[in-house]
């Protein structure tokens, strides 16, 4: 089992969603983060004062997912979290030890 | 409903009504007092029976207003106009507005989130400290005569508690405004200059934010007020009125009992002098003293919320039409100058601010457009009814893109954290409006001239290099004078309490920390 965590563009995030429903997941956690990577800096200016807004707002979207779904699902986020500009964020795939339905106590890949 | 000065009061002698009116109150106060099993009774009564009896006792109390009157015997000669009682009273509050919540909400909108009660905070208590010491004895030292070598610098204590302004025989006294045979009641000059006190007061918070103790905060205000505020108040302000100049060989005496400044011929319609250099100086000082905001330069201080900003600089604009506008004192020709040139002034500052902001920064801010209003609002202040359209024009324009050099390159020279600018818009446009109002009072300039002979009621203009010189002089006074008295409040402050909280205080933020409480709970 593998947890695939896509940091992307905010306004992708309806467009990764139907991406990963259309794949037959349905359970996935969103989180608002900042992020820094090779995106242009924008300045903000108050009266004398100015900020380098070096971290820029992202999504994290999280979801559990079986080795044999691990592909597809990283393909179909690229695709649509894509603009082709710096800054489209990235995805990181981590290795998922146990998962565990609450309600139900089930286990392992029943579970995701 | 009877009036104070109306003589012709009906019915039942005084103490009857002074009786019913006082056992209404007494009620009220039980009721006050007995709060809990009060709610059980009101819950249980019916609204049909309440309502019948407060308007009652609402009917037993109004008449005890008019008691006075029964011992009044001649009518007194003028009384004051209703209109420009109104006008007064309507401007009196419109300057309370500017300070809660106008000044506390743009203040606040530009300190971080941890910081912003600590600001409201500040405006909220000092507006009411400062209030309340005018009317013990601050409206004594700057509106009454003062007595022997330092009459000129300050008033006496004739006022002290606004003793005498009230009287249940003779009613409310009177004042002066600035036309012959034209009484205002005192009171309402009273509440009138009380708030221009307390927002001066409020205005030098500013370069001190979200570091300075709330305690400083009180005790420098105490002081400052004290020595510089109604000082430079009487200076400017302060003369007999025009019904005292009733024939030529009484002009000299009369005017020698004027403020120094006044006796100058400094013109100060509503306060550029009085309010904005005095204010933006001091804040600049306590800047100087109070040190910076720990990682400024290096952490983000950005203001937390430009929406409240707006909305309180948009405040201070509606506000501002009592601030100048209600300086006439009437309403007349003066004030409707003054207003069309409040309003003209601020619309064309935001513009000149915005311009020279878009060309030097490369974008137009919304923090910007509002400290472009709040600059040309300064800057038409001591100038508001002594000038014409074409100087409001000059003088709005000019403020938008000096103040806006006062807040940056200006700023970056002295070096100082006056945190919120109070310097670079105050100081600097103040300065700026009391200088061009010399200049643009000239008839030849569209301006209205003034009144040269307050005998006859003469209108002249002394020319544009004279006015502009005296003009030159008063800032200078005032600058030097706040300066010092500033300097020595923080130094006093700092001595006896100390000025800023402590490293760890300033970083958790002043709100949970000196006020145990959170501006937003999410």
């Amino acid at each position: 089992m593998k947890l695939v965590a896509a940091i992307i563009r905010p306004f992708k995030v309806d467009d990764v969603r139907r991406a990963i429903a259309d794949l037959g997941l349905q359970g996935l956690t969103v989180t608002d983060v900042l992020g820094l990577g090779q995106q242009p800096v924008p300045r903000e200016f108050y009266r004398s004062a100015e900020y380098a807004i070096d971290l820029a707002p992202r999504t994290k979207i999280e979801v559990a997912v079986d080795d044999a779904v691990l592909e597809p699902v990283i393909e179909a986020i690229g695709n649509v979290a894509r603009t082709g500009q710096k800054g489209d964020g990235k995805i990181f795939v981590l290795d998922l030890v146990q998962v565990v339905r609450i309600r139900t106590s089930e286990i392992g890949a029943a579970a995701i | 409903m009877q009036y104070l000065t109306d003589p012709s009061s009906p019915g039942l002698p005084a103490a009857l009504w002074l009786a019913a009116g006082g056992l209404a109150l007494a009620a009220i106060a039980g009721a006050a007092l007995f709060r809990p099993s009060l709610l059980r009774v009101v819950r249980n009564t019916s609204r049909w029976f309440t309502l019948p009896v407060l308007a009652a006792l609402a009917v037993l109390l109004l008449p005890a207003l008019g008691f006075a009157q029964d011992a009044a015997t001649a009518a007194p000669p003028p009384t004051p106009n209703k209109g420009d009682t109104a006008w007064m009273l309507t401007s009196t509050a419109l300057v309370l507005l500017m300070s809660v919540p106008a000044l506390a909400l743009f203040y606040g909108g530009l300190v971080r989130t941890k910081n912003m009660l600590s600001v409201l905070m500040q405006v909220f208590v000092g507006f009411s400290l400062i209030t309340v010491l005018w009317c013990v004895y601050g409206y004594s030292l700057a509106f009454t005569t003062g007595s022997g070598s330092t009459s000129a610098f300050v008033g006496g204590f004739s006022r002290l508690f606004l003793k005498g302004t009230f009287d249940w025989q003779t009613g409310l006294s009177l004042g002066a405004t600035f036309s012959k045979g034209t009484p205002m009641y005192e009171l309402v000059f009273v509440a009138f200059q009380a708030t221009f006190a307390a927002i001066t007061c409020c205005l030098i918070l500013g370069s001190l934010v979200e570091r300075i103790k709330f305690s400083a905060i009180l005790l420098f205000l105490v002081i400052w007020f004290t020595f510089s505020y109604c000082p430079v108040a009487h200076m400017v302000w302060f003369w007999a009125g025009p019904d005292a100049y009733t024939s030529p060989n009484v002009v000299d005496a009369t005017n020698a009992t004027a403020g120094l400044l006044w006796q100058w011929g400094a013109l100060d319609f509503a306060g550029g002098t009085v309010v904005h250099i005095n204010s933006g100086v001091a804040g600049l000082v306590g800047a100087f003293v109070l040190g910076k905001r720990i990682g400024l330069g290096r952490e983000a201080m950005a203001p937390h919320n430009l929406t409240l900003t707006m909305v309180g600089a948009s405040l201070l604009w509606f506000g501002w039409f009592g601030f100048n506008a209600g300086s006439a004192l009437e309403a007349n020709g003066s004030a409707s100058l003054a207003f069309m040139n409040t309003y003209l002034a601020t619309a064309c500052a935001v513009l000149s601010w915005m311009f020279a902001e878009w060309i030097i920064k490369g974008k137009p801010s919304m923090l910007g457009a509002a400290s472009g209003a709040v600059a040309g609002l300064v800057a038409i202040t001591p100038a508001a009814g002594n000038v014409g359209i074409p100087g409001a024009f000059v003088i709005g324009l000019a403020a938008g893109v000096v103040c806006f050099w006062g807040v940056t390159g200006l700023k970056r020279l002295i070096k100082a954290d006056d945190s919120l600018d109070v310097f670079g818009v105050h100081a600097v446009g103040g300065t700026l409006g009391a200088l061009l109002t010399g200049i643009f009072n000239s008839p030849d300039l569209g301006g209205p001239g003034l009144v040269t002979d307050w005998v006859t009621m003469k209108m002249g203009y002394p020319g544009i290099w004279v006015q502009f010189l005296i003009q030159a002089k008063a800032v200078g006074l005032v600058i030097v004078w706040t300066a010092a008295v500033a300097f020595v409040a923080f130094w006093l402050v700092k001595l006896v309490m100390g000025l800023r909280v402590s490293e760890e205080e300033e970083r958790e933020g002043l709100d949970i920390t000196v006020h145990g409480e959170r501006a937003y709970t999410s």
